[in-house]
């Protein structure tokens, strides 16, 4: 409950602060500080320290799984505001406002990793994507923000009602919006005939959700949206966003509607394999890394997907540790993209030469999206293949989301290529400052030992 | 000694090398790789069991262990002879940013160490990997005029053999009696006749492409013609040893079922894959292609010999990996030397380097017998087991391997006569005696050749206690 008062709480503070304060780096740095309180305040409920109390008649049910995925989620904003501040307050003239509303996702994200009630979840959905709508637009003289921001709302909007209509659906077959209503498990494992509502509101369910992911064939939004959003804002919707999405996901049809058949797991198996199917092959064209990325986060989600299709301990783990090392490398990329001037693969030519440690880090940040051992990204695909193989999950499957795998390794290194083997431009780069350095420094630092000792992130969840 | 020095000499003195300056770190690689080769031979003649183990990823099942058998005693030394060989025979090429070629290399050394020590079997994937980032920066980097996309192909090829690799170590890993990744408990999976077909396939198909096994072999020769050539001696000196040594560290004693059923399939791929890389070289006008095609034969033979399952061949094939190893980083010096000197490594464009170079003239003909398999050179006695091996197999399949002797015969010696023999030509009239350093690096491995070739008893005893 902390972390939702506090969130939501911390978005009101920030709206205020462009009252009280002028100058853009003091915003940000009031942000930074209302981030710390929001993860101390996470942590004491954590730890028992102190938790505000609020009957909300078991709508909500908090366990320490869904407190540590926000713990990671805050700690990723975190190094999000540290590595790309400067650019979140340059975007336009409301730098105070951008924060507010990151605060506010925050607090879906928050109702999102502890909902026991569908309504709760429809609010939690609701809160997390409105917010994004407006990030998405906020370069207002652009015509592809803009774009960008009515095509997400028209399409996010349509794809709430399909949520709403499944919700209302399983609620009149069961008479209830909790989510352990006994009516849905029998109806789909077949063994009460209650009828074609609830299975019918369970696709829709499943369909929204995978809209909200991003998972093919309800992808064609991400890449427009991704492209024509700032660089910040489709960082923060690429990472942070869709890890808090997926969770819902995952937490939604794995805890809850726990018993569901295999027309269930075919229906996902097709999802899993249209998403790294349609996510890498396309990526693979792409002429701009910042589309690429897009495609890629598609295809990334298309491996956590693997999570839900096992349910099982290790992949439980998997996602705590898929979300830290994809979040953290996708965050360091996109920061460095937006200090780049030409946002193509040529753009990058010859960074190694004109600027070594964002080429090294970024070189990092990259093997770890390949899944490159010694980085957390080798670990994460790990869990997921060992939970799929450990859950009885066809080889085929397996072999297949290996071979996808291998095609990411052609895109993503191609970064690499132009970055250290081409010739190039040496002034595509903004100047940085020093601290900037460290901080990417210390980002890429933070996946080697995440790749080195998996075990230590999971020793503190259990801890 | 423990073996972890053996990793953790070169991953140190590789990040040393990365803050050195230019030139000190040259003369720094080959101290370290020195050192490296100083522990090697200490942990060899103190004659025990070496091993380290401490705990890595309990809850995983993972543990860091590293053991040295025969075997991995054997193909250390050879990684810990190359190193400084190699460093000597380059030490006066230039390279841009020597210091990141000379770390990236030592970081590579580190890597193959990790292959050949690893008794765990998620160690043994990770190394496996490590090993070829590094060979992918070198490559790309300091490469010839195709190198980024020839090395992307090389790079792709392996890496998603070792996925598939990867695939068979977690469906291992379920089935494990005691949810362990060390290689006893791998060894102690009972495993049914599917269970093992299934799991041959995914890890041989990574040892292929690795080693490599026609018609997995495309990326070879493209690869060794477009590295730099100190990288191609360790590509085709040391990591090609990689395929061969996990096929009999990993594959023949947790598929005990599945290679006997498929051995005579693979044995017929080897031998066809070998014949078809001797016709090639024969083709060949460049020498680093010619070289590199030679070796995808002489793998092929190795191969063959370890499915052929009996222990006279797997003795020759032991002793092999060691002596192909000091043989062809033998013939790539001297190939780097010519290319140095005379700008092409074209065999219609040079000849009669004997009469301006007589010193690497005789050095290089010892090599090139060792090539063939002479008596008297050290791969005669490896070659002679695997043969025998083979025949023992099966007379007719002997029989055919047989010919890539005599085809072998015919590309070296067809390369001895183009480039050394005959009369001056124009770019070679003007020809010195090459530089000291490789001429000296060219003695050892000379006295080496043979040396084990009179003497190769040493060898026999380390390697014939194989297992841990």
């Amino acid at each position: 409950m902390n972390a939702i008062i506090i969130s939501a709480l911390c978005g009101v503070v920030m709206m205020f602060s462009s009252i009280l304060l002028s100058s853009k780096l003091a915003i940000k740095n009031v942000a930074i500080m209302a981030l710390v309180a929001l993860i101390i305040a996470n942590l004491a409920q954590i730890y028992g320290w102190y938790s505000v109390q609020v009957d909300t008649k078991n709508m909500l049910a908090f366990s320490s799984y869904g407190l540590f995925f926000n713990n990671i989620i805050f700690i990723c904003t975190i190094f999000y505001f540290l590595l790309s501040g400067r650019e979140i307050v340059n975007v336009g003239s409301d730098a105070a406002e951008y924060f507010a509303l990151i605060f506010f996702v925050l607090c879906g994200v928050s109702i999102l990793t502890c909902f026991n009630n569908l309504l709760m979840f429809f609010i939690g959905i609701e809160i997390l994507s409105i917010p994004l709508y407006i990030l998405t637009g906020s370069d207002k003289k652009n015509l592809k923000s803009n774009e960008a921001a009515l095509k997400y709302f028209l399409m996010g909007s349509f794809s709430t009602g399909i949520l709403l209509m499944g919700i209302a659906l399983i609620y009149g077959s069961t008479g209830s919006f909790g989510l352990s209503a006994s009516g849905i498990k029998s109806s789909v494992t077949g063994v009460y005939n209650v009828g074609i509502l609830a299975p019918v509101g369970l696709v829709f369910l499943f369909i929204s959700m995978a809209f909200k992911i991003s998972a093919a064939p309800f992808h064609f939004w991400a890449p427009d949206v991704y492209d024509g959003a700032p660089s910040v804002f489709t960082s923060f919707m690429a990472t942070i966003v869709k890890a808090a999405g997926l969770f819902a996901f995952i937490k939604l049809f794995s805890e809850k509607f726990e018993d569901l058949g295999p027309s269930f797991q075919l229906l996902l198996v097709v999802l899993i394999v249209c998403t790294l199917l349609v996510g890498n092959l396309t990526a693979v064209f792409q002429q701009s890394v910042k589309r690429m990325l897009a495609y890629s986060s598609i295809a990334q989600a298309g491996f956590m997907l693997f999570s839900l299709y096992s349910k099982n301990e290790l992949a439980k783990e998997g996602v705590l540790l898929y979300t830290a090392a994809y979040s953290l490398a996708t965050i360091g990329i996109f920061s460095i993209l937006a200090k780049m001037k030409d946002y193509s693969f040529d753009g990058y030519n010859g960074l190694a030469k004109s600027n070594p440690i964002l080429a090294l880090t970024n070189t990092i940040f990259l093997l770890s999206l390949s899944g490159i051992p010694l980085t957390a990204g080798f670990f994460a695909k790990y869990f997921m293949l060992l939970s799929a193989i450990k859950a009885g999950c066809s080889l085929a499957l397996v072999l297949f989301a290996v071979a996808f795998a291998a095609v990411s390794v052609y895109y993503y290194f191609r970064v690499i290529q132009a970055m250290y083997f081409k010739e190039g431009d040496a002034n595509t780069v903004e100047p940085v400052p020093f601290s900037y350095n460290l901080g990417l420094l210390f980002l890429a630092g933070l996946i080697i030992v995440l790749g080195i000792f998996p075990t230590s992130l999971l020793n503190w969840y259990y801890f | 000694m423990t073996p972890l020095f053996l990793i953790l000499i070169p991953l140190l003195s590789a990040f040393i090398s990365f803050l050195l300056k230019e030139n000190y770190s040259k003369i720094w690689s080959i101290f370290s790789s020195t050192a490296t080769l100083g522990v090697v031979i200490m942990i060899i003649a103190s004659q025990q069991v070496s091993a380290f183990d401490a705990a890595w990823m309990p809850s995983l099942g993972s543990r860091f262990t590293l053991k040295m058998d025969g075997m991995s005693k054997m193909l250390c030394l050879l990684t810990a002879i190359s190193f400084p060989v190699v460093f000597t025979a380059i030490y006066k090429n230039n390279y841009k940013n020597s210091h990141l070629f000379f770390g990236l290399m030592l970081l590579t050394q580190a890597g193959l160490m990790g292959v050949f020590l690893a008794a765990d079997c998620l160690l043994f994937y990770i190394f496996w990997e490590l090993a070829l980032i590094p060979v992918y920066f070198l490559c790309s980097i300091w490469g010839g005029e195709k190198r980024i996309a020839v090395t992307f192909k090389f790079f792709i090829y392996t890496f998603f053999g070792s996925l598939l690799m990867l695939i068979g170590i977690l469906y291992l890993y379920k089935l494990s009696p005691d949810s362990s990744f060390s290689i006893e408990s791998f060894y102690a999976i009972k495993l049914t006749r599917t269970q093992q077909i299934i799991g041959f396939w995914l890890f041989f198909i990574a040892f292929a492409i690795k080693m490599p096994i026609f018609p997995l072999h495309t990326w070879q020769p493209d690869a060794y013609e477009q590295a730099p050539t100190g990288v191609t001696m360790i590509l085709s000196g040391v990591m090609v040893k990689m395929g061969v040594f996990a096929v009999v560290r990993w594959l023949i004693p947790i598929f005990p079922i599945a290679v006997k059923a498929n051995s005579l399939f693979i044995v017929w791929i080897s031998i066809v894959g070998m014949l078809y890389a001797s016709i090639i070289a024969i083709k060949q006008d460049d020498a680093k292609r010619l070289i590199a095609y030679s070796s995808i034969g002489h793998i092929g033979l190795m191969c063959a010999a370890i499915f052929a399952g009996n222990s006279l061949g797997l003795n020759g094939v032991m002793i092999q990996m060691f002596n192909h190893g000091i043989n062809v980083i033998g013939l790539w010096i001297v190939a780097d030397a010519i290319e140095q000197q005379f700008g092409t490594r074209k065999l219609s464009e040079l000849g009669g380097i004997a009469k301006v170079a007589p010193e690497l003239t005789i050095l290089f003909v010892v090599l090139a017998f060792a090539n063939i398999a002479l008596p008297l050179t050290n791969a005669f006695v490896g070659e002679f087991l695997m043969f025998n091996g083979l025949f023992q197999y099966n007379y007719g399949i002997a029989g055919i391997a047989g010919l890539s002797i005599i085809l072998a015969a015919v590309y070296t010696l067809n390369m001895v006569q183009k480039v050394f023999y005959g009369d001056v030509v124009a770019k070679t009239v003007n020809g010195v005696e090459t530089a000291l350093n490789v001429r000296f690096i060219l003695v050892v491995l000379v006295v080496m050749v043979i040396g084990f070739g009179v003497f190769p008893q040493p060898f026999i005893d380390l390697t014939s206690k194989l297992g841990f």
